[in-house]
């Protein structure tokens, strides 16, 4: 078989590039493969578990029911560049003080739903926040510690000022 | 801090401090995995990697009539396709049998399946491509021609044997087991009252986030191999590899990176693995398998299928005399090899009945074979279904008696002093505690309160329902799981504990991490035997060519057994930088410790000179030292727990639910739980550690099955199809602790994985029976998952 391929104009983590990819080729594979991306994980890559979830332009969506090349024209961010810009922090630094992760490979996925949370719904109560998260498999924990977690920085408890220490 | 000036000055300088056991340090490694920063084997990268997928059987029995891998072979990117004949002339078969298990039996099991397969997903050929992508569109080019035979799926029929899966057996039996003790047909005929029931539980399995993946590199220079494996247990897979493909042991090398979750499904022997690492020793090349997600649901390995009746007798005055049990699970075409299959039901037989004073017993188990996926150890072993089995009759027999449930319990629940105490299944425990557990669960749930409640609401229609589920669990196995039955699986471990020239120590553990934070505690332990601060210390697991020898993880035995390991090499390291630092110091060692990574004066606590001088000193000059004196700064001690075949731990949970009787759904409303594993080192790892085990049990009880349809296939393969429990289902766990350490270590520490998914199910069963029992006039929902169907069967509301 052929392999289709279409070039696309993208910026991912703040680097622009131009990248040929196979039509059929799907986000998460992209910035695995090609980019070596490893941060965003594929646990079904049928768009259940969540352990892929990038950003485009802004927007959270499952990378493993994205094509490659629905990324031509815009903006991905992953785990790692979102890490290096400091917009994740204060999750971080909330989910280690809360133990909220285990094995960590739902962790990327479950951030980015946290920052979407904490971002759109800065009110949430704990059941808001359950809802919310409930698109992100954890089989390690019980939820609960990424429930405290995530309702911490709703109440503030961790401000950008204390990052430095955590 | 007034007690360190009470010490005497004379003393050995070799206690513990206990420091770090018992804090909720905040994970130690965890920070890069939330930075994307792991390592898990999926994003490992080698040069020359292929990449093998592999041609599954869609039919659960059938016969390879022929196959033909031509067309396959010259799609773009193919490197090779092989078919089960190919591989096995590299990789010997296994059979799963252990001597311990008396009788056990199963058939030779191939890497790849050769002329015959026995379950559907059981593969029959491997692609090996340039990418996986070339490997998968490959696979279309595969032409077989099948013969479909007949698929025994249904257990009793396994049983009855009026189709023979593996002829030559002579049946369908792979194990059984009988025990009953003397006194037993007296008790049963003294008993007031009998009340039996039967139950059923469908099979399930783990959903690790991260799929199985292994990535094989075999050097044919060195006649040497590689092979990073997402794994519980490396230096089991070492020998493994080692006897299957013919390489000298100490030329395989395990490494595990990061494991994207376990829970007992990553540390068995799964043939398309072993054919991985059969691929690469035949092209020379590494060679990658990742497991996707349907792969995973028809070959991890499954759970918990079984169907058991038992009897309780007890006298008027609610006192139990007898349990009686007849157990039957099917296990799939194959004990799994090496750990077998027949160790789930064998713990159900261990442990019915477990937590109670009764001294007669009967059981009867048989474990038979079918035409579905495999089965073996999945979390918490055989303890679902045996705590739902003794929670769901003693339930029974204290509505028999019009008794509360907790106050039933209390009258029969083993008494607190009544230990060491051997239980009618023979086994042992050291020293429990199922009063002071019972009393502060019933105190953290104010179950009076809730009772009161559940009254007042079910006049008005709401029903709420109050489940108990005592329970026992096996930790810290002795050789008496695996090695005394033959299996080369260690039951010992090993921690090396050195001083690095900065002054940092740096940890060797054989047991390996997956999530759980075992090199967490390690770090804790090391710290606080050695006297630093956690900061300064690095733990390493998972690798056979760095690490002691050892087991790894699997049956809750990282904590109790690696852990005690740490501490005694991390106390004579203390004693070594002491040996140092009085000849640096020239001062009596009895007067020195060790105390936040300084050496101080044990009297005075003033800071003598830190441990990075004591490493310069150490390492760069150590021709200022005494001539007759050897700094031994690398320490190495293991540990195995003998005195017992288990450290048993116990504890005792509750659900609270509410049932909508018009739908069948169940909501959680809250759930608690209180174990005693002994000495908690981070107390915030091992809630979340019980809370996640809770939340797999509850997932298996209320949701989770793995569907075959009648000729074996399965029905629900994906994600969207198996449902897990998802975060806005589950109610918020508290957890409580009682702390029994173990004498058989200093540390003191138990196990806590088993603890959550041993219980919840037989809690949240209990809890919906009770809700409902105002309309169920006497009948009890006791099939799981409790889905909403069979909720409303059991209610009258669908046809049976």
């Amino acid at each position: 078989m052929k392999e289709v391929t279409q070039t696309i104009d993208t910026v991912v983590n703040g680097e622009a590039m131009q990248c040929e990819v196979p039509v059929r080729m799907h986000l998460t594979d992209f910035l695995r493969e090609s980019l070596d991306l490893t941060g965003s994980h594929l646990g079904c890559e049928h768009g259940v578990c969540g352990a892929c979830q990038v950003m485009v332009d802004g927007e959270v969506v499952r990378g493993c029911l994205t094509l490659a090349v629905q990324a031509d024209g815009k903006r991905v961010d992953t785990i790692e560049g979102l890490s290096e810009q400091g917009v994740l922090a204060q999750l971080q630094a909330a989910f280690l003080q809360h133990n909220a992760l285990q094995c960590g490979f739902c962790s990327a996925g479950m951030l980015l739903s946290a920052l979407e949370l904490v971002r759109e719904q800065p009110q949430a109560t704990r059941e808001a926040i359950r809802e919310h998260i409930s698109g992100n498999y954890c089989r390690c924990t019980g939820y609960q510690a990424i429930v405290d977690a995530i309702e911490s920085v709703l109440q503030g408890k961790f401000a950008p000022a204390s990052e430095a220490r955590t | 801090m007034n007690a360190r000036l009470e010490f005497p000055n004379t003393k050995p300088s070799t206690e513990t401090q206990t420091g770090y056991i018992g804090a909720s340090t905040p994970r130690a490694g965890a920070k890069r995995l939330l930075q994307g920063r792991g390592t898990y084997l999926d994003d490992m990268r080698l040069p020359r990697l292929a990449h093998v997928v592999f041609v599954r059987s869609p039919h659960a029995h059938a016969k390879v009539v022929s196959l033909n891998l031509q067309a396959a072979r010259r799609q773009p990117g193919v490197i090779a396709a092989f078919d089960g004949k190919d591989i096995a002339a590299f990789c010997t078969p296994w059979v799963g049998v252990l001597g311990h298990l008396k009788g056990i039996k199963s058939a030779a099991q191939h890497a790849v399946a050769i002329d015959r397969v026995c379950w559907q997903g059981e593969a029959v050929a491997a692609i090996v491509a340039q990418t996986r992508r070339q490997a998968e569109d490959a696979l279309e080019h595969v032409q077989v021609e099948w013969e479909v035979l007949p698929a025994v799926t249904d257990m009793h029929a396994a049983l009855r044997g009026d189709m023979v899966i593996h002829p030559d057996l002579g049946d369908n039996i792979c194990f059984t087991r009988s025990l009953k003790t003397d006194d037993f047909d007296e008790a049963m005929a003294r008993a007031d009252v009998v009340v039996e029931k039967t139950f059923s539980f469908a099979r399930h399995t783990g959903v690790t986030n991260e799929p199985r993946a292994i990535l094989a590199d075999y050097n044919p220079a060195e006649h040497a191999m590689t092979v990073y494996h997402a794994t519980q247990a490396p230096h089991m897979m070492q020998d493994i590899f080692s006897r299957h493909l013919d390489i000298p042991e100490s030329q395989v090398r395990v490494v595990c990176k990061d494991v994207g979750g376990s829970f007992g499904i990553k540390v068995h022997v799964y043939a398309d693995e072993m054919a991985t690492a059969a691929l690469s020793v035949m092209l020379k090349r590494p060679v990658k398998f990742v497991a996707d997600r349907i792969e995973s649901f028809l070959t991890d390995i499954h759970a918990r299928e079984h169907e058991a009746t038992v009897r309780l007798g007890c006298t008027k005055d609610g006192d139990i005399l007898a349990f009686d049990l007849d157990d039957l699970t099917a296990i799939g075409p194959y004990s799994v090899y090496p750990r077998t299959s027949g160790i789930e039901g064998n713990q159900v037989v261990n442990l019915v009945g477990g937590p109670y004073k009764h001294k007669a017993y009967r059981a009867k188990l048989n474990v038979v074979f079918t035409n579905k996926n495999v089965t073996c150890q999945y979390r918490a072993v055989g303890h679902p279904i045996a705590v739902a089995l003794t929670e769901g009759i003693v339930d029974e027999a204290a509505k028999a008696l019009n008794m509360d449930p907790a106050a039933f319990r209390r009258r029969n629940l083993i008494p607190d002093d009544a230990y060491p105490y051997t239980f009618a299944s023979g086994i042992k425990f050291e020293q429990l505690s199922h009063h002071q557990c019972l009393d502060k669960l019933l105190a953290m749930m104010d179950y009076d309160t809730l009772r009161a409640e559940q009254a007042q609401l079910r006049a008005q229609g709401v029903y709420r329902g109050i489940g108990l589920a005592a329970m026992i669990e096996v930790t810290n196995p002795s050789p008496a799981f695996y090695g005394v039955g033959g299996a080369r699986i260690s039951a010992q471990d090993g921690a090396t504990v050195r001083l690095d020239p900065a002054g940092m120590v740096n940890v060797l553990v054989s047991v390996t991490e997956q999530g759980q934070g075992t090199e967490a505690i390690f770090a804790q332990i090391a710290a606080s035997a050695v006297g630093v601060r956690v900061e300064q210390v690095r733990v390493t697991t998972g690798d056979t060519g760095v690490t002691p020898y050892g087991g790894g993880t699997w049956a809750s035995r990282g904590a109790g057994i690696g852990g005690e390991a740490v501490l005694q090499a991390g106390k004579v390291l203390r004693s070594h930088i002491l040996d140092v630092a009085a000849c640096v110091l020239e001062k009596d060692k009895a007067t020195l410790d060790v105390v936040g990574g300084m050496v101080v004066d044990k009297l005075t606590g003033a800071e003598l000179t830190p441990l990075s001088e004591v490493g310069r000193v150490a390492y760069f000059r150590p021709d200022t030292l005494p001539m007759d004196f050897q700094s031994e700064l690398t320490v190495t001690r293991h540990y195995t727990p003998r005195a017992y075949g288990f450290t048993f731990t116990n504890g005792i949970q509750a659900a609270l639910v509410e049932v909508d009787p018009d739908t069948g759904f169940i909501k959680l409303l809250k759930h608690w739980c209180v174990e005693d594993c002994g000495t908690v080192i981070n107390p915030m790892l091992v809630d979340e550690q019980i809370r996640g085990g809770i939340v797999q049990g509850l997932g298996g009880a209320l949701l989770e099955e793995c569907q075959y349809d009648s000729n074996g296939q399965l029905l629900n393969g994906s994600m969207a199809d198996y449902l897990v429990p998802m975060a806005v289902e589950m109610p918020d766990i508290e957890v409580g602790h009682v702390q029994t350490p173990t004498q058989t270590s200093e540390l003191g520490a138990k196990g806590a994985g088993e603890a959550g998914t041993a219980g919840a199910p037989g809690a949240l069963m209990n809890a919906v029976n009770d809700a409902l029992a105002p309309l169920l006039g006497g009948n009890l929902i006791t099939a799981q998952p409790m889905t909403p169907q069979r909720v409303l069967t059991a209610l009258g509301k669908l046809p049976a």
